[in-house]
């Protein structure tokens, strides 16, 4: 096992984090459809996407069974499905690989319950380091306006409601969202993110991205790395 | 039931947040040790004993919790999982039962006897490449328990208790996801030498009380009855 940090591929890992609302995922599927009209070889991996585990954290959530330390594990254990099916076998090959949210969602969320910060970085060692982290920062007001404009109901863990901060719903997902930002700011200069201002233009935030993102592919492949080692 | 000496429990790391370990009355007894080798049933014989004294036992055991345990026993139905997922699947079924099933019946004075714990845990994911460290440092949330009993035997011994029961060699206790040999048998031995080998390795740093599993059921039955006696007395 190779820990955080030791990784080498030929492919690039480009992630963004953001709280709900801040317009990462449209940033990350806009770099995807450039990088693959460029040439390249594109995976996307979602959060939360591994069907093994997904159906024990449904019903987890459904029956409100998860405590802080569950949450973390089970979110863990998915990370780490993604990472040895969907991240690092890709990676390999020479792919670019798009991840919305990573090991720092975790981070920002797990603390924010109260799971200890050096626990959580501990638990994740096995996750590969990105090649670009960008955190798309956008105040508080403005990306509850999109979320709570735009959806009909919020879902228990999704609004912290598990910290018992109160009882209506919609006051403790602002309450949590908040929380989250707060360990998203602390992790810019921990982890080098880069940071995206998020109140800017989609255009102008995409170009920003793509010019960064640019920097980084001058040794990509365009093609399938395959070492068939000595014959 | 007698009164006990006053009793600590600690955690190995961090442990589980808002848990006072203060409140914590019961004992946490461990049997360890390899597939085949008698563990549920030692459990089981115990378990009347300790009750017919009036003591009040949960048992437990890995892939027990509600939260967790379907969705591992798929997850290996269909052998489709990666190591470091597996073991970190096993962690979240550890941690649910630590603070749903087995917190609770020590709050409340229960002996909890658990087959098998954290050791086999940490054991499968090193077979498997998982830094020890790491895979020590995740579990930093387990309690440690009063007494571990390791029931020990060499390979040669195991293979007939596997030959006794009707699944014969088992994929996951054949480490057949590892492809060490050409068949089930090939890997089955070379999976439990090298299981055998890391649990030898903890056997100190964790403090296992080793017992020779190549004995009788009912000699090991003595042997364990005295030593968990012993510690029920606070000796």
């Amino acid at each position: 096992m190779q820990v955080y940090g030791e990784h080498e591929f030929p492919g690039k890992l480009i992630i963004v984090e953001g709280i709900d609302g801040s317009g990462k995922s449209t940033q990350l599927s806009l770099l995807g459809q450039w990088l693959r009209r460029e040439g390249y070889m594109v995976f996307f991996s979602e959060w939360n996407s591994s069907p093994l585990v997904k159906a024990t954290t449904s019903r987890g959530k459904k029956k409100h069974m998860l405590t802080p330390t569950t949450f973390s594990l089970i979110h863990s254990t998915d990370l780490a499905d993604r990472i040895e099916r969907h991240i690092i076998p890709p990676l390999k090959a020479g792919a670019i690989v798009l991840a919305d949210r990573y090991i720092y969602t975790a981070f920002a969320r797990d603390v924010a319950r109260g799971v200890s910060p050096r626990l959580v970085r501990d638990l994740y060692k096995f996750a590969v380091e990105p090649t670009k982290a960008f955190y798309f920062r956008v105040p508080l007001d403005v990306s509850l306006k999109r979320i709570l404009g735009a959806r009909a109901a919020l879902k228990y863990y999704e609004a912290g409601m598990d910290l018992e901060m109160t009882e209506d719903i919609e006051e403790s997902f602002r309450l949590f969202q908040g929380m989250i930002r707060d360990r998203y700011e602390e992790m810019v200069e921990e982890f080098g993110l880069i940071v995206i201002d998020a109140t800017r233009s989609i255009e102008a935030q995409q170009n920003e991205v793509r010019s960064i993102v640019e920097r980084e592919l001058a040794d990509v492949p365009k093609h399938a790395v395959v070492n068939l080692g000595p014959e | 039931m007698q009164h006990r000496p006053k009793h600590k429990f600690e955690f190995y790391g961090e442990g589980l947040p808002g848990i006072d370990l203060g409140e914590l009355q019961g004992r946490l007894i461990v049997i360890e040790g390899p597939d085949g080798i008698g563990r549920s049933t030692q459990i089981g014989m115990l378990k009347s004993w300790l009750e017919s004294n009036g003591h009040a036992v949960l048992d437990t055991g890995l892939t027990r919790s509600e939260l967790a345990g379907m969705g591992i026993e798929q997850a290996k139905e269909g052998h489709t999982l990666g190591p470091i997922a597996l073991a970190l699947f096993y962690a979240t079924d550890l941690a649910d039962r630590l603070e749903n099933e087995m917190i609770p019946a020590l709050r409340a004075g229960f002996i909890v006897l658990t087959d098998r714990y954290i050791y086999s845990l940490i054991a499968r994911a090193i077979v498997r490449g998982a830094e020890p460290e790491w895979i020590k440092s995740v579990y930093g949330l387990a309690l440690k328990p009063d007494a571990i009993f390791y029931l020990r035997a060499n390979v040669n011994h195991l293979i007939p208790r596997v030959l006794r029961s009707p699944a014969g060699f088992d994929y996951w206790e054949s480490g057949m996801d590892l492809h060490l040999g050409d068949d089930r048998f090939d890997s089955f031995v070379e999976y439990q030498t090298r299981m055998l080998a890391v649990f030898d390795s903890m056997a100190e740093q964790y403090g296992f009380n080793v017992i020779d599993a190549t004995r009788s059921i009912d000699l090991m039955y003595k042997d364990l009855q005295r030593r968990i006696g012993r510690l029920l007395r606070g000796i």
